[in-house]
């Protein structure tokens, strides 16, 4: 199981998981699942766009996620941001299926883009993988306080100086970074499970961002390292282990509120305010 | 004599034996049909702000669209099954709250993606439809087997029925849930109701353009028309206008395609998504310079 090429897989694993524990605590947090969601699943289009015509998947995905990005922060200013996203996410995902009809690809390729192909990493896509994953990580921390404030409270943030419009921009290109990284080792439609998983499972947990965010990345390493073991051990598709553990975590968190709340607990710290509990 | 002429100098648009091709009549049919349905159904997922929900439903319905594959069922079981007890599942972990309700449909929707990775991956190993991955989640509006077509008119008159008969209520519940719950109308209830109209209507655009392809009929033409008008009926009856003028075209040009790239044609999904996206895309533009800005949170009466 810790053999040759399985070693690889370990290592993207661990870095995308700890890239979506820490861009997954603001998704949650900002209500962009719908974002997360469509960004990964259209810049599976521009993979497919990009074997059509010879490039680098990477290149691909990143072309198409960051115009996702700005499609979706562009509409999204004079439409309803949910609008907006599904309008962005069917216009990507139509390319991808005219590229798809022109390209020659066999349909476990195109299932392995979709569903993550995490044995197949090889040694020379880990560096780009730990790159961009190492700037998604550093925008979230050097924006964090902008971001924390504009995600929790608007109009606070607003007062302060705080733009939020150019905050959800930001963040969009955050998670399309987070995207192009992903894509190829655990497939567009998983990561999103990982984005949202795991940091909703920690936000029931503590209510402290630094802790929950830290929890989230725990939960989220937990999820792909059982998800890798159990994929190997049965040979089922890990993207059905993620997806399953991912949403079995959530419940737990759920059913530790539930238990928690029959307690009562007096003058509980609620940093995060009653408005964006989970 | 005028028509006459109008229609030869059609001929070259219409390819030679468009009309009477049998797949081409049942793709006509039922792409009008459930064009139809998404913009009735659509109009108040848009004003509902479920776009998300009625995009995951889409998804979710991969799911049950591989199982049925697997067990050899017409994919369309599938999708309505899975999406019945997805929208079940929504509704219990709480989208009536704004906030929840990302987190209830994008916790859902990981969960069925997980299945659905499951399923497709049986499909292609244990069973020999290759096509399952690409069939399932870009549709095969030109491969539809005619027999489904009056299982597709049921549930098209299901679900448009269903949002058509609880109107009034629906569309206060919808605008000001607490002006609703003082006036006596069951919210929950009506909501419930909703999200399987949703479920179905869902289903139904999967099987024709695809999973992954149907939020366009849904939510792009019911866009479109509410920035036209503010009058629900009248957004309604737009909606499913543009959705039936993207869909035919889109047919069309489809069948068109297959002279462009000699052998092979271009997925009608592609066309029809496109004709939705610049039809929103101009109507957002025309209209978005003489509307006031909004804020998108007071938009939500949209």
């Amino acid at each position: 199981m810790f053999s040759g090429f399985m070693i690889n897989a370990w290592e993207a694993a661990t870095i995308v998981a700890i890239v979506a524990g820490v861009v997954g605590f603001f998704t949650v947090l900002r209500g962009s699942a719908f974002a997360a969601h469509a960004l990964p699943n259209g810049a599976f289009a521009g993979a497919a766009g990009a074997s059509l015509i010879g490039v680098n998947v990477i290149v691909g995905l990143g072309v198409f996620a960051l115009l996702g990005a700005l499609t979706i922060g562009g509409l999204g200013r004079r439409a309803r941001q949910d609008v907006a996203t599904a309008l962005a996410i069917v216009m990507m995902l139509g390319l991808g299926a005219l590229f798809l009809s022109m390209t020659t690809e066999y349909a476990p390729e195109i299932y392995s883009l979709l569903f993550g192909e995490v044995l197949g990493v090889s040694s020379n896509e880990l560096l780009p993988t730990a790159g961009i994953g190492l700037v998604c990580v550093a925008t979230v921390f050097i924006l964090y306080r902008p971001l924390l404030l504009s995600s929790v409270l608007p109009d606070a943030a607003e007062a302060r100086g705080v733009r939020g419009q150019q905050m959800d921009l930001a963040f969009l290109v955050v998670i399309a970074l987070a995207t192009t990284m992903a894509v190829p080792v655990v497939g567009s439609l998983l990561i999103f499970s990982l984005l949202i998983g795991p940091p909703a499972a920690a936000r029931s947990f503590t209510n402290n961002p630094i802790k929950a965010m830290g929890l989230s990345v725990g939960f989220a390493l937990g999820t792909v390292w059982a998800a890798i073991a159990l994929s190997f051990a049965s040979n089922l598709p890990i993207g059905f282990f993620v997806g399953a553990i991912s949403a079995c975590s959530y419940g737990v968190g759920r059913a530790w509120t539930g238990w928690r709340r029959t307690k009562p607990v007096p003058n509980a710290p609620r940093v995060l305010g009653s408005g964006v509990g989970v | 004599m005028l028509s006459v002429r109008f229609i030869g100098s059609l001929a070259p648009v219409f390819e030679p034996g468009f009309f009477s091709s049998s797949p081409v009549r049942v793709a006509l049919i039922v792409g009008g049909v459930v064009a139809i349905v998404s913009g009735v159904v659509g109009t108040f997922t848009v004003i509902r702000g479920q776009a998300f929900a009625g995009h995951s439903l889409a998804d979710i319905g991969t799911a049950g669209g591989s199982a049925a594959f697997l067990i050899g069922v017409s994919p369309f079981y599938g999708f309505v099954a899975m999406n019945l007890i997805a929208a079940g599942a929504m509704e219990m972990i709480g989208i009536r709250r704004p906030r929840g309700r990302d987190l209830a449909t994008g916790i859902v929707l990981g969960a069925a993606l997980g299945l659905a990775a499951l399923f497709l991956y049986l499909d292609t190993t244990h069973s020999s439809t290759t096509g399952a991955t690409i069939n399932v989640l870009f549709g095969s509006i030109f491969e539809l087997p005619s027999s489904l077509v009056p299982v597709i008119a049921v549930f098209s008159v299901v679900a448009t029925g269903m949002v058509l008969v609880s109107y009034r209520p629906l569309l206060l519940s919808s605008l000001s849930p607490d002006l609703a719950t003082t006036r006596g109308v069951p919210v929950r209830l009506v909501g419930i109701g909703y999200l399987i109209a949703l479920a179905v209507a869902v289903s139904l655009s999967a099987v024709t353009i695809g999973a992954i392809l149907s939020t366009a009929l849904l939510i792009g033409p019911a866009a479109a028309a509410l920035r036209l008008t503010k009058r629900a009926p009248f957004a309604m009856a737009i909606a499913a206008g543009i959705g039936v003028a993207a869909t035919w075209l889109g047919i069309l040009l489809a069948y068109d395609s297959y002279d462009w790239t000699p052998g092979h044609g271009w997925p009608v999904s592609f066309f029809v998504v496109s004709l939705v996206f610049v039809f929103y895309l101009v109507i957002h533009s025309s209209v978005g310079r003489t509307s006031a800005r909004r804020h998108p949170a007071s938009a939500e009466a949209a």
